[in-house]
């Protein structure tokens, strides 16, 4: 192409022509070099830079830079990226690298030991903490909630109910204005349009933890299709698609009218999906926000090994589907200071980390929550104790 | 008449020893490469085999027909797959054969200046070289509701027809089929073109000699004559539309279900593989490993059938 311009220029033109073309092919590459991890901070530029040298400021004293490398579930991957560039503003010394691979991939780095930590929104059974010889300690660090959002033009305020629920996603109910929904919304105007439920295509903890949910309210779910990271949707019955990640299932029920799919709560609040109010097993309906995701971790109990599913829970303000996602660490580290620099990693999500989760639409952690995780991480380390005033 | 005599006062030197051993060395490993490249291809085969063994065991046969795939209860079939895959890459040929074959005789002939088609020729490469995330991208908030107006009128008009006998939800078969067809539209064209523009100038000028017309000269001489090489062509492009995972996951609608319909979604299993490799464990591991094989023997017994083809062209016309 190039000579195809040359024999039309005469020799200064041509030359002018070929600069310009390296400039603009410099250009580009710079513009592509920088644009690579900035993803995660592109949506904390609120968070106020003032409250850096904090009143639990992170006192560590390490020899060298250490660096951390941790791999697991998706859910909560922009927060902790957001956790990591903030520790390192504050504790130059320790670099954190995540990447989101998934729950399962994460587990199973963090079992052969080629990563420090480990992240999963599923948390480890029995079987597979046996194979982990330096001991697993699993700390829950935030938590989400997992909404039906749907799209509607006009609908505001959908109520939902267990039995709903359940039968739209077995493919019992698949028009908007069926009479079982139009019961629970007397005030609303229903359509008389098929409803396309939007599944996630992906294996994936969501649909793990929104099986599970299935299963506990529908009996006949349980023994049709029961849970796990990918089932069987039945679509020969009503219209199903399935789209990768949470981010697919978003733009398929951005881009479909009548769609309802699950999507993690901060998805469906930072793209401005409608979301339905469900009806809890207390028989309240109840709009996913931060309360009423509050609420429910302080219904919950957490045992001793700070392993705890949240099942369908008590309590009338509750959101019914809830899910802490937990951090994988092992109990010994052969190295000190990387025992220091997660401890210190440690405290800095527990503590200036859960002010960032609001924003970012997870949920905070409760305070005796905090303090549990806290004095279970505290057994990482001699030389270092977590604070979290 | 006096022999030619060849003076002995210069022989001819003979190769050094060093540069036969250069040479040498030159085939074994250019041998080595070749030989190589079949080994990795068998090696690959066999870990993919090796691999599905578990599930051959437990579906046997009755994958290739089964029509549910539950991870939960470990009972996998893959017919709707293998049925979206086929039917995927049929319908992305339909589109692409015609349009792809029909611009590269374009493109060979001379019915515009050559400095027009230098830049057409070089737009269409450029087409190829579009990543397929990007196609995957413009596919969603481009084609897609671009479709589903057209989807929806075939469905309201022709919904009789098994083909169209669904309401269209968005993503689909038929924006799949679409999108295929447009990545592998370079393909041909690209390959086409070739074959035709390097054929002997001799022939055009026989025929035309011999009182063709244009026309008659193209469909009958010319095509004929790069038969080969337009097939070849046409097994590339068809071997990258069953194989293409990215573009196809994004707009198929992810739907394990057998339908008539090419208005409703449905999965392909490059598609299938890509979605739950990552979080699958045991056997559902070993299932999508299977799949996997049945695509590569898919795709061995399609290029086997080119082949065949080919040769029975090349017979037919030499």
């Amino acid at each position: 192409m190039l000579n195809f311009i040359s024999r039309r220029l005469k020799p200064p033109s041509y030359r002018l022509v070929s600069s310009l073309s390296l400039l603009t092919l410099a250009l580009s590459l710079t513009a592509c070099g920088g644009g690579g991890t900035d993803t995660a901070n592109t949506g904390d530029t609120k968070a106020p830079t003032g409250d850096q040298p904090a009143a639990n400021a992170i006192n560590v004293d390490l020899k060298n830079n250490v660096g951390l490398t941790g791999s697991g579930a998706s859910f909560p991957a922009p927060l902790y990226q957001n956790w990591f560039v903030k520790l390192n503003e504050v504790v130059p010394k320790i670099q954190v690298n995540y990447q989101s691979v998934g729950s399962g991939a994460g587990v199973e780095q963090f079992t052969k030991n080629t990563v420090d930590f480990g992240a999963s929104d599923v948390a480890m059974k029995d079987e597979e903490i046996a194979k982990v010889s330096k001991g697993v300690l699993m700390l829950p660090m935030t938590a989400g909630s997992i909404v039906m959002a749907y799209n509607l033009p006009g609908v505001e305020g959908l109520k939902i109910s267990q039995a709903n629920l359940a039968d739209i996603a077995l493919g019992k109910i698949t028009k908007w204005n069926d009479p079982k929904l139009v019961a629970d919304n007397p005030d609303l105007k229903l359509p008389d349009s098929p409803i396309t439920f939007v599944h996630r295509s992906d294996g994936s903890g969501t649909t793990g933890v929104f099986t599970k949910y299935l299963s506990a309210i529908s009996p006949e779910w349980k023994s049709s299709i029961g849970d796990g990271k990918s089932v069987q949707w039945p679509t020969a019955k009503g219209k199903f698609i399935g789209g990768k990640g949470n981010e697919g299932v978003t733009a398929g029920i951005q881009q479909n009218e009548g769609a309802l799919g699950y999507v993690e709560y901060g998805y469906a609040k930072n793209n401005g999906l409608t979301m339905a109010s469900l009806q809890n097993k207390a028989g309240q309906f109840v709009e996913p926000n931060e309360t009423s995701a509050s609420e429910t971790l302080a219904t919950v109990e957490l045992p001793e090994n700070l392993r705890a599913f949240i099942t369908n829970p008590d309590g009338e303000k509750s959101y019914p589907i809830v899910t802490y996602t937990w951090m994988l660490v092992f109990k010994k580290y052969d190295d000190p200071e990387k025992a220091k620099a997660m401890e210190a990693m440690i405290q800095y999500g527990l503590t200036e980390g859960q002010k960032q989760s609001a924003e970012l639409g997870y949920v905070p952690l409760p305070a005796t929550v905090v303090e549990k995780v806290a004095a279970a991480a505290d057994a990482i380390s001699p030389d270092f104790q977590i604070s979290v005033k | 008449m006096t022999s030619p005599t060849i003076s002995t006062s210069n022989p001819i030197k003979s190769r050094s020893i060093s540069e036969k051993r250069l040479e040498s060395i030159f085939r074994s490993l250019t041998l080595i490469f070749a030989v190589g490249i079949g080994v990795i291809l068998l090696l690959i085969g066999l870990v993919v085999a090796f691999d599905s063994i578990p599930a051959i065991e437990a579906s046997g046969l009755g994958f290739l027909v089964g029509t549910e795939w539950d991870p939960v209860k470990n009972v996998y079939g893959a017919l709707p797959v293998i049925a979206g895959t086929l039917i995927s890459a049929l319908l992305s040929l339909l589109i692409a054969v015609p349009l792809g074959l029909g611009t590269a005789i374009f493109l060979s002939e001379d019915f515009i200046p050559l400095n027009v088609r230098t830049v057409f020729v070089f737009l269409v490469e450029l087409l190829a070289a579009i990543p397929s995330v990007v196609y995957g991208l413009w596919g969603i908030f481009v084609l897609i509701p671009l479709l589903k107006p057209l989807g929806v009128w075939l469905n309201a008009n022709f919904g009789w027809f098994p083909l169209f006998s669904s309401v269209p939800v968005g993503p689909g078969m038929f924006p799949a089929g679409v999108i295929l067809g447009v990545m592998i539209l370079p393909i041909i064209t690209a390959i086409a073109r070739d074959s035709l523009a390097t054929l002997p100038p001799e022939l055009r000028q026989a025929s035309f000699g011999l009182g063709a017309t244009r026309w008659e000269t193209i469909f009958r001489v010319l095509v004929p004559a790069a038969f080969s090489g337009i097939v070849g062509g046409i097994m590339l492009a068809l071997g990258r539309a069953m194989g293409e995972t990215m573009a196809v996951t994004m707009i198929i609608g992810n739907s394990h279900r057998l339908s008539a319909s090419i208005l409703d979604p449905a999965n392909t299993i490059a598609s299938l593989l890509a979605n739950q490799f990552a979080e699958a464990s045991g056997m559902q591991v070993s299932a999508l490993m299977y799949a996997g094989l049945v695509l590569m023997v898919l795709t061995l017994v399609v290029n086997i059938f080119a082949e065949l083809i080919v040769n029975k062209v090349k017979a037919k016309y030499s």
